[in-house]
C-alpha cells in the first residue's frame, strides 16, 4: 500500500512541475506584447503611451531574461503568489481564480456527478433490454459524438433563442444583486440551465454506452450463466454485472477528467459564464500571461487532484489493485 | 443493493447536489442582502465596459473602469464637442496670466464625498503626485511643466518651463482630481484598485460590482446639484454585453436604456422599436473619430506617394459606409477631418478641392499605369516594373466585423484595378503587434484620429513624428511610420505658438502635406454609436435637442456624457416602483427549477414503472 502510494505520488509530483514549466512557456511564446495590448485601447497622447509602456514592462518583470523570469515564477509560486493580472490590472489572479471557481464548481460537479449516475443507470437499462437498445442506443451515440461547445451552440439555438425559453450568456440578470432570496436562486438556476444541460448530456452518452457494453459482457459472463443455472433471479445476476462493471466506468471517469474540463471551459465560452473558461479566454485573447499562467495552473491542479483521489478509491473498490501492491499479505 | 434505498440515496444525492451549488455560489458572492433596484430609477447603460470592473483608480485612467473619471473623480474642465468649448466644471474660470503661467480659479463649495473640501491643495497633489510616480497617466506633463503653485484655497498657478500650449488644453479636461487626504497615504497608488468605497468628488458614488457590472449610486450631496442641477437617475448599472445582438434585444425589450455599441440593424429595427439616436436618418450617429487605411510607407512601392494616391483613387468609401455599416458612418473627405466644429474650424476646402482625390478608378489606373505598374503575366494582377509578383495584406483585429466588411471591400475595390491585397484577420494581440513594429502593409486603424479639443492632437496621432524603425515598437499613432521633417516642426511650432492666426496657417500647411503625400487615406467617420431607449427615460439628446455629446465610453463623460444624466428624464414618476427587471423574464424563471425537478423525477417514474 505504501508503494502503491509513493509511485503515485512521485508520478504526480513530475507530471505536475512539467504541466506547470509548459503552461509557464507557452504564453511567452505567442507572438505580441501584453503591456502594448493593454495600453492600446487607451487613446492618449503618443508620447504618453511610450512612457507608461516602458514603467509597466518593467513594473511586471517583463523586461529581465527568460530564465530569471522563469525562476522568480517558480519562486512566487511556492510562495502561493500567482502574480497581478495585466488584463484586469491591478487585480491579483489569485483573487480572479477565486471569484470564477464556484461557478465552474457549480457546472462541474454536478454535471460529472449526474451523468455518470444517470448515464450508468441508462446503460445498464439498455445492456438488459433489447427494445429499449435499439432507441436509446442511437442517442447516445449521437451525445457522445458532438463536441461540447458545438452542443453547446446547439443548445444555445434551440432552447435560447428559437424557443426562448433559457438566456444564452451570463450567471444572472443584470437587473438583480445575488442575495439568497427565491428570486436569485430562480434567475441563478435559470441562466445555469443550459451550461449545466449541454454538459451533461454530452457526458451522460459516453457513460451510456461503456455501461452497456460492460452489462452485455458480464451478462454473458460464466459467473453470470453459473448463477442462473443455479436458478437464482434475474435482479441477483444484474446486481453482480453491474458491480463488475462499474469498475471500467471508475477508470473511465479519471480518463475523462481532463476532457470533461476542456468541454466546461468552452462552453463556458459559449454561454459566456463567468467561469475559470471564460477569464482564460479573456486572458488569451488580451495575452495576459499571469492570468492564462494562473487559469491553467488551477486546472491542472484539479484534474491532477481528482485523478489522485480517484486512484485512491480505485484502492477501494477493486480488492484486486490493493492485493496485486500487498502481495496478499 | 435494495432497490428502494437506491431511489431514496439519489433523491437525496440529488437534492444535496443542487442545494450545495446554489448555496455555494450565494455565499462566495458575499451578498446576502435581498434587493432589487428599483428599475424606474435606474439607468442601464452599455458600451465602454469590456472587461469585470474592478480597478476604479484614476490615476491610471486606461485600466479604470468606465466612469472613474467622470462619474466618481472630475476634472476642472469639461469638452463640448458640440459646440467647440472647453467649459468649467470644477473650475470657475482658467486662463494664462502670462506665457508660460495658466491660472485656475476653482469654484466654491467644492467637496468629496466624505464632506472634506477640495481645494487648491488637492489640485497641486493631483499634479504632484505624478512627478513621484512615473506610471501616473499624465506624469510626462513633468517634462514641460516646472511648478504648481497654490496661490490660495481656491486658486492655482501652473508655471511651465516650455509651454505646450495645445497639450495642456487637452490635460484641462482630462486629468483628474483626487483627495490629498486620502492619497497621501497610500503606499502604492499605481498599483492600487480604490475599489472599496472609494471618495471622489463626483455626482456617483461607487455601490457594487461584480464580475458583469459595475454599480453607481447617486451623492445627493454633489456640490454641484447648486450649479448644474440634479441627475435623474438614482442608480446607474454599467452593464458588460458579450454581443452586439445581446446589446440589441436588450435595447429593445427596455433593458438597456443607453447603449454606446455599434449594433448592425438598428436602421432596420430602429422605428419598430423607437429607438432613438442622434439623427433619424443615415447616418443616424454623430461621427466620433476619423478610421484610416495605413499604409506601410517603409515598405516598395508604398513608400511612392505617387502609388498611395493611386490606391485613394481606386477606394470608394462610399460603397464601404453603406455595405459595411449599413450608412451608420459617414465616409470620409480627403483630409480626413471630421465634421465636427472643432476641425471645421480649421479645415482648407479649398486645398481639399486642388489637391484631394475622390473615386475614380480610370485615375487609379492611369497613374499605376504611367509608373510602370502593370500586368504582365496576365493574371490580372499587376506586377512590380522589374515584373516581380506584387502582393499586399490588409489587416483588422478577428471579430471586428464590421472592419473585417471594409477590408474585404477594399480588396474587391484595389482588386478592379488590377492590385492583390488580401484581407487578413488575426487575433488583435498580433494585429497589435504588426501594427506597433511596423511589420504589416495596410491595417485600419482609429485608436487617436478622435475629436479633441484642440486638432493639433489629431495631427499629432496621424502624423506622430517620433518614428521608430521597423520591428522596433512605436507606441501610437502613424502606422505607416510616415517620416517629414516639416511636419515634425509644423506640430511643435502649433503646440508652443500662441496666435491663433499662425495656428491656422500651420494647419493649413498640415493639410497640404497629407493631401499631396497621402502618408494615410482616410476612410470612413466612425460614428459615435448612440442607441437608447424610451422606455423608461426620456429627453435624450437627438439632432432635434442637442443638449450633450451621448457617449459614455472611458474618457468621454466629460465630452457629453455627464451632461446627458443631467438633462434625462424619467418616464414615469419614481414612488411607483414595484416593476423589477426580472418581470421581463417571469414566465421563463421557472424553467430552470423545472428542468431540474424533471430530471431528477423521470428516472424515479421509469424504475417505479418496471416494477
Amino acid at each position: 500500500m505504501k508503494r502503491y502510494l509513493t509511485r503515485k505520488i512521485l508520478i504526480y509530483i513530475l507530471t505536475f512541475f512539467f504541466a506547470v514549466t509548459i503552461d509557464w512557456a507557452i504564453p511567452r511564446f505567442m507572438p505580441g506584447d501584453p503591456v502594448a495590448v493593454l495600453l492600446s485601447r487607451f487613446a492618449t497622447l503618443p508620447n504618453v503611451a511610450e512612457h507608461l509602456h516602458s514603467y509597466f514592462i518593467q513594473a511586471f518583470g517583463l523586461d529581465k531574461p527568460l530564465w530569471e523570469q522563469y525562476i522568480s515564477f517558480w519562486n512566487a509560486l511556492l510562495h502561493g503568489d500567482l502574480g497581478i493580472s495585466i488584463y484586469y490590472y491591478p487585480k491579483p489572479v489569485a483573487e480572479i481564480i477565486k471569484s470564477a471557481l464556484p461557478y465552474d464548481i457549480a457546472l462541474l460537479v454536478p454535471s460529472i456527478v449526474l451523468s455518470w449516475i444517470v448515464g450508468n443507470w441508462l446503460g445498464a437499462l439498455a445492456g438488459k433490454n433489447r427494445k429499449m437498445d435499439s432507441y436509446l442506443m442511437p442517442v447516445f451515440y449521437f451525445l457522445t459524438a458532438s463536441p461540447y461547445f458545438w452542443f453547446a451552440i446547439v443548445l444555445a439555438y434551440l432552447l435560447g433563442v428559437k424557443l426562448d425559453l433559457f438566456p444564452v450568456s451570463g450567471a444572472y440578470s443584470y437587473g438583480i444583486i445575488p442575495s439568497l432570496s427565491w428570486a436569485f436562486i430562480k434567475d441563478f438556476l435559470h441562466h445555469w440551465t443550459l451550461p449545466f444541460l449541454s454538459l451533461f448530456l454530452v457526458q451522460l452518452g459516453g457513460w451510456a454506452i461503456g455501461m452497456r457494453n460492460m452489462i452485455i459482457y458480464e451478462i454473458e459472463a460464466d459467473y453470470a450463466h453459473y448463477l442462473e443455472a443455479l436458478g437464482s433471479s434475474e435482479r441477483l445476476i444484474l446486481k453482480h454485472a453491474f458491480r463488475n462493471a462499474m469498475l471500467p466506468q471508475v477508470t473511465g471517469l479519471a480518463l475523462q477528467l481532463g476532457l470533461i474540463v476542456a468541454g466546461a471551459l468552452t462552453t463556458e465560452v459559449v454561454f459566456s459564464y463567468p467561469g475559470i473558461g471564460y477569464v482564460l479566454m479573456q486572458g488569451i485573447l488580451n495575452q495576459d500571461y499571469f492570468l492564462i499562467q494562473g487559469c491553467f495552473l488551477m486546472i491542472i491542479l484539479n484534474v491532477l487532484v481528482a485523478n489522485f483521489v480517484i486512484d485512491l478509491l480505485y484502492v477501494v473498490i477493486d480488492p484486486r489493485v490493493k492485493y496485486s501492491y500487498t502481495g496478499g499479505e | 443493493m435494495n432497490r428502494g434505498v437506491g431511489v431514496v440515496s439519489m433523491k437525496k444525492l440529488l437534492g444535496a447536489i443542487i442545494a450545495l451549488v446554489v448555496f455555494a455560489n450565494v455565499l462566495s458572492s458575499g451578498y446576502v442582502r435581498a434587493e432589487e433596484l428599483p428599475r424606474d430609477e435606474t439607468l442601464y447603460v452599455g458600451g465602454g465596459l469590456w472587461s469585470q470592473p474592478n480597478n476604479f483608480n484614476p490615476l491610471t485612467p486606461w485600466a479604470a473602469v468606465t466612469g472613474t473619471i467622470g462619474l466618481l473623480y472630475e476634472t476642472m474642465f469639461i469638452y463640448d464637442p458640440l459646440n467647440d468649448k472647453l467649459e468649467p466644471w470644477l473650475a470657475e474660470s482658467g486662463q494664462w496670466v502670462s506665457d508660460n503661467t495658466y491660472e485656475v480659479k476653482l469654484r466654491e463649495g467644492l467637496k468629496w464625498q466624505d464632506g472634506k473640501p477640495l481645494t487648491a491643495d488637492d489640485v497641486k497633489f493631483t499634479f504632484d503626485i505624478a512627478k513621484e510616480n512615473g506610471g501616473v497617466g499624465w506624469a510626462p506633463i513633468w517634462d514641460w511643466l516646472s511648478e504648481v503653485k497654490v496661490v490660495d484655497d481656491r486658486t492655482v498657478q501652473f508655471v511651465f518651463s516650455q509651454p505646450h500650449y495645445e497639450e495642456w488644453t487637452y490635460w484641462l479636461y482630462n486629468v483628474p482630481i483626487v483627495p490629498k487626504h486620502i492619497w497621501e497615504s497610500i503606499e502604492d497608488p499605481i498599483s492600487y484598485a480604490n475599489t472599496e468605497n472609494p471618495v471622489g468628488s463626483g455626482m456617483y458614488k461607487l455601490y457594487k460590482t461584480d464580475e458583469m457590472r459595475a454599480i453607481w449610486i447617486r451623492n445627493d450631496d454633489w456640490w454641484g446639484t447648486k450649479v448644474f442641477g440634479k441627475p435623474a437617475p438614482k442608480y446607474i448599472v454599467y452593464v458588460i454585453v458579450y454581443s452586439n445582438n445581446v446589446a440589441l434585444s436588450m435595447l429593445v425589450k427596455g433593458d438597456l436604456d443607453w447603449s454606446n455599441f455599434f449594433i448592425p440593424g438598428v436602421p432596420d429595427v430602429k422605428s419598430t422599436y423607437n429607438i432613438v439616436t442622434w439623427y433619424d436618418d443615415k447616418p443616424y450617429h454623430l461621427p466620433a473619430n476619423t478610421a484610416f487605411l495605413f499604409l506601410n510607407t517603409q515598405k516598395e512601392p508604398l513608400n511612392n506617394p505617387d502609388f498611395r494616391r493611386a490606391l485613394a483613387y481606386a477606394i470608394n468609401p462610399e460603397e464601404i459606409a453603406a455595405r459595411a455599416q449599413q450608412n451608420q458612418v459617414l465616409p470620409a473627405d480627403p483630409t480626413g477631418l471630421l465634421p465636427v466644429p472643432v476641425f471645421e474650424k480649421i479645415k482648407a476646402k479649398d486645398l481639399e478641392e486642388k489637391y484631394g482625390w475622390k473615386y475614380d478608378p480610370e485615375k487609379a489606373i492611369q497613374i499605376l499605369d504611367s509608373l510602370g505598374f502593370k500586368d504582365v503575366n496576365g493574371d490580372g494582377y499587376r506586377e512590380f516594373p522589374d515584373g516581380s509578383p506584387m502582393k499586399f495584406e490588409i489587416i483588422v483585429p478577428y471579430g471586428w466585423t464590421d472592419w473585417m466588411e471594409m477590408i474585404r471591400i477594399i480588396s474587391e475595390q484595389l482588386a478592379a484595378v488590377g492590385i492583390r491585397a488580401e484581407p487578413k484577420f488575426p487575433d488583435y494581440s498580433k494585429y497589435w503587434e504588426d501594427l506597433t513594429k511596423g511589420t504589416f502593409d495596410m491595417a485600419i486603424n482609429n485608436f487617436g484620429s478622435q475629436v479633441y479639443a484642440t486638432p493639433w492632437q489629431w495631427f499629432n496621432w496621424v502624423l506622430y513624428p517620433d518614428v521608430t524603425s521597423v520591428g522596433e515598437p512605436s507606441y501610437s499613432g502613424n502606422w505607416g511610420r510616415y517620416k517629414n521633417d516639416r511636419v515634425t516642426e509644423l506640430l511643435e511650432l502649433i503646440n508652443t505658438e500662441k496666435d491663433e492666426n499662425k495656428k491656422l496657417q500651420y494647419y493649413r500647411e498640415l493639410q497640404e502635406i497629407m493631401l499631396k503625400e497621402v502618408p494615410a487615406i482616410p476612410i470612413v467617420y466612425n460614428g459615435a454609436w448612440f442607441e437608447a431607449s424610451p422606455a423608461h427615460w426620456t429627453n435624450w439628446p437627438t439632432e432635434k435637442n442637442p443638449y450633450a455629446y451621448p457617449i459614455s465610453w472611458n474618457n468621454y463623460w466629460q465630452m457629453g456624457g455627464l451632461k446627458v444624466l443631467l438633462g434625462i428624464k424619467p418616464v414615469k414618476s419614481s414612488t411607483t416602483s414595484q416593476t423589477t427587471t426580472t418581470s421581463s423574464s417571469e414566465g421563463g424563471g421557472i424553467c430552470g427549477p423545472a428542468v431540474l425537478v424533471g430530471l431528477a423525477v423521470v428516472p424515479l417514474l421509469l424504475r417505479k414503472r418496471k416494477r
